[in-house]
């Protein structure tokens, strides 16, 4: 049990370190608030030295009034949604077969992993170039092959594309946690059910999926934490183009192409509150299964 | 003795600051096309001659556009050269953000530079940039293919003769496409493009009065003539094409027509890159039957100093190194007349080694046609052929150039694209405190 004194000590001892966490966080998002509420374009000369014009809530209601505000929102909750279902789903079957004897597990363990290594901009230029063009891509080879039209992947189905070359590079991680969940599972347990004729399906969703369920939360807490921020991919494929520009990409257009400082700010504080809002919305629907 | 001792000194020390100041590094952002990249391979070059030594950051057009705005308006002077456009350097120079290049030497010979570019990059008549190659845009095609379908160019063709020409190569099951045109997002990608194809056609992007203007029928007649015509000839998925995806269908011959940079003329007519160097022909932009403006654009990549370095002298060296008749001769010393930066310079167009190459003439022609001032037939309240030369405009242009691909890819109506267009530009202008 810890002394008034030993405790006091490790206050001190984590002081700079707290301070420090705190100001990485709180100096970026008092200057981003500072900047929501003023008008900043620095590209007509508004600069901090001469002073920044107050505009009370204007940038706000401008940013939700653009006709790309709801459009945005809606882009950025599809990719989110479309990627965490691929990769929960696929990733639940790769792990059941990962976690069966084979020869070479090592090597095709290693195989699963390998996407997770690879730079989003990499991926997303390999994606659109080598598999996704529709004149030169691998993907129009195949479609011409057995004699159909190649897809214009990225145009004329750009969301699900992003998904897909999202979920590829999402889904190793899913199946690493998973895969250690099914590795914890008591065989013993299978083993009777199977003895007891239950059939795979049932033991799968009796059995299975309840074990995996903490690992599923997991994963889905995480993946929802770093896809609301997804850039790279958008960037490198599409530029934003077809529907695909999510709350983050609109950010991104208002503060550097528009060079709108001021309106980009507002944008980020209303990406701040529908993050808070989906983590809260995550911590008490889907996080109860982390206390039970 | 003390004066004496206190001068040697002195005398040491002048010339210890001389020397250091003449041994710079200096960092230079640029863009990585292939003149750019060919430049950098001779730097040694310029280290020889002056002893400074040179840094590359070499990016993509786009993150060069974003990584240079964003060093200049927030000061953070990472670079002592930019490479900027036509677009940038008049709105850069007229906020005091750049260095003005009026003290060039005399054997640079800033009278030679052609007289489209030096307006386009001087802001009151002051040079702000000197330009490392100027373009325009003009019809690149295969003679083989045109012969074959039974037509002959014509030296200023119309959009009309162009979509008959496109339809009759379009040879689908041969993958040959009658006409490749950019329809990629991004204002100095397909927004460039659709832009001067609406000059053409007698369109605007604003009135008098900073109103938008696609919701008039010269922008509905433009836009449905080029989705009509690519449908028709075009390569699928012509949506996410841009100058190179376009230069590649190109050299591989999978193009009858390309109507793009006048650079790119020398990359077609390599024999090294292009399977169809020897069959191609070039003809001046099109303009649509009785509007007398044509679809040619003007540009210059060019060189510029940010007010706040500290190696201003060392980049003025470099400048008068990299856009010189010197370096024009060294490039064509080592690599050919084909490959020297073209447009930039009259002298260029009166040398005789180059009159020779087969686009020179052509691309001369071109960049003469285009007037930045006068860019539409109704008078507008702007200059920029391609684009429009007012801060907000990189934002504006890629976000309505969006709107358009949108339609090109067949996810909406032309009518719903220039519907759209015309609310978000307006909205961006009553922003921006013009309407």
């Amino acid at each position: 049990m810890a002394t008034q004194h030993s405790r006091s000590a490790a206050r001190i001892m984590m002081a700079p370190a707290v301070i420090l966490l705190l100001g990485w966080m709180l100096v970026p998002l008092t200057m981003t608030l500072f900047f929501s509420f003023k008008k900043y374009l620095p590209l007509r000369g508004d600069s901090m030295a001469n002073g920044l014009e107050w505009v009370g809530f204007a940038n706000y209601v401008r940013f939700v009034g653009s006709s790309s505000f709801w459009p945005s929102i809606q882009a950025t909750l599809i990719i989110v949604g479309g990627v965490l279902i691929v990769t929960v789903v696929l990733g639940v079957l790769l792990a059941m077969l990962l976690d069966q004897p084979m020869w070479g597990q090592g090597v095709v363990r290693i195989l699963v992993i390998a996407p997770f290594f690879v730079m989003p901009t990499v991926s997303a230029l390999v994606w659109k170039n080598m598999f996704m063009d529709p004149n030169n891509g691998l993907l129009s080879y195949l479609w011409k092959a057995v004699g159909a039209t190649p897809v214009e992947w990225l145009s004329q189905a750009a969301l699900p594309s992003l998904i897909m070359i999202v979920s590829w590079q999402w889904l190793p991680f899913a199946t690493l946690i998973l895969l250690t969940a099914i590795q914890s599972l008591d065989s013993e347990q299978l083993e009777a059910a199977e003895m007891d004729g239950a059939p795979l399906l049932s033991r799968f969703w009796y059995i299975i999926l309840p074990h995996l369920s903490r690992a599923i939360t997991i994963v889905i807490l995480i993946q929802t934490i770093f896809l609301l921020s997804i850039f790279a991919e958008i960037f490198v494929t599409t530029g934003g183009a077809f529907g695909t520009k999510t709350l983050t990409y609109l950010i991104f257009q208002r503060v550097l192409e528009s060079q709108n400082v001021g309106l980009g700010s507002a944008g980020g504080i209303y990406a701040i509150i529908l993050a808070n809002i989906v983590a809260i919305f995550l911590m008490r629907i889907v996080g109860k299964n982390l206390d039970a | 003795m003390y004066s004496k001792t206190s001068f040697v000194t002195a005398t040491a020390a002048a010339l210890l600051m001389t020397g250091s100041a003449l041994a710079e590094t200096l960092t230079i952002a640029t863009v990585n096309n292939g003149d750019m990249i060919r430049m950098q391979g001779l730097t040694d070059d310029f280290t020889k001659k002056t002893g400074h030594e040179v840094e590359w950051v070499t990016l993509e057009e786009n993150v060069l556009r974003q990584r240079v705005t964003t060093d200049i308006t927030t000061k953070g002077g990472a670079f002592d050269l930019m490479t900027i456009g036509m677009y940038e350097t008049p709105i850069w120079g007229k906020n005091g953000w750049l260095v003005p290049l009026d003290d060039l030497s005399a054997e640079y010979n800033v009278d030679d530079l052609l007289p489209a570019m030096r307006a386009g990059l001087s802001h009151d008549g002051t040079l702000y940039a000197a330009p490392f190659y100027g373009e325009s845009s003009m019809i690149m095609y295969r003679t083989d293919l045109m012969e074959k379908a039974g037509l002959e160019m014509p030296d200023a063709p119309t959009w009309q003769f162009i979509r008959k020409a496109a339809a009759a190569m379009t040879d689908r099951d041969n993958d040959i496409n009658g006409i490749c045109l950019r329809g990629k997002a991004g204002w100095g990608e397909g927004g460039a493009f659709i832009t001067v194809t609406g000059n053409s056609f007698g369109a605007r992007w604003f009135d008098e009065n900073w109103n938008a203007q696609f919701d008039q029928p010269e922008w509905a007649e433009a836009l449905n003539f080029f989705v009509d015509m690519m449908n028709e000839s075009g390569p699928s998925g012509y949506a996410t094409n841009g100058f190179n995806e376009n230069l590649s269908l190109f050299q591989q011959g999978r193009c009858g027509m390309w109507i793009d940079a006048t650079v790119a003329a020398s990359f077609v007519t390599n024999p090294n890159d292009s399977t169809v160097a020897d069959k191609v022909g070039f003809a001046l932009a099109p303009n649509s039957e009785g509007v007398d403006k044509k679809s040619n654009w003007l540009w210059a990549w060019a060189l510029a100093i940010p007010a706040g370095t500290q190696k201003a002298d060392a980049a003025k060296e470099f400048i008068e190194w990299a856009t010189s008749n010197g370096y024009i001769e060294l490039v064509a010393e080592k690599e050919g007349w084909a490959n020297v930066p073209p447009g930039a310079r009259t002298s260029l167009y009166e040398n005789p080694n180059y009159k020779d190459i087969p686009f020179a003439k052509m691309t001369l022609d071109s960049i003469l046609a285009a007037d930045p001032n006068n860019p539409t037939v109704k008078p507008v309240p702007y200059v920029g052929i391609q684009f429009v030369a007012i801060p907000e405009f990189a934002g504006i242009g890629t976000e309505v150039s969006q709107e358009f691909s949108a339609a090109y890819a067949g996810q909406q109506s032309v009518e719903e694209a220039l519907a759209k267009a015309q609310a978000l530009t307006n909205d961006a202008m009553e922003a921006a405190g013009y309407r």
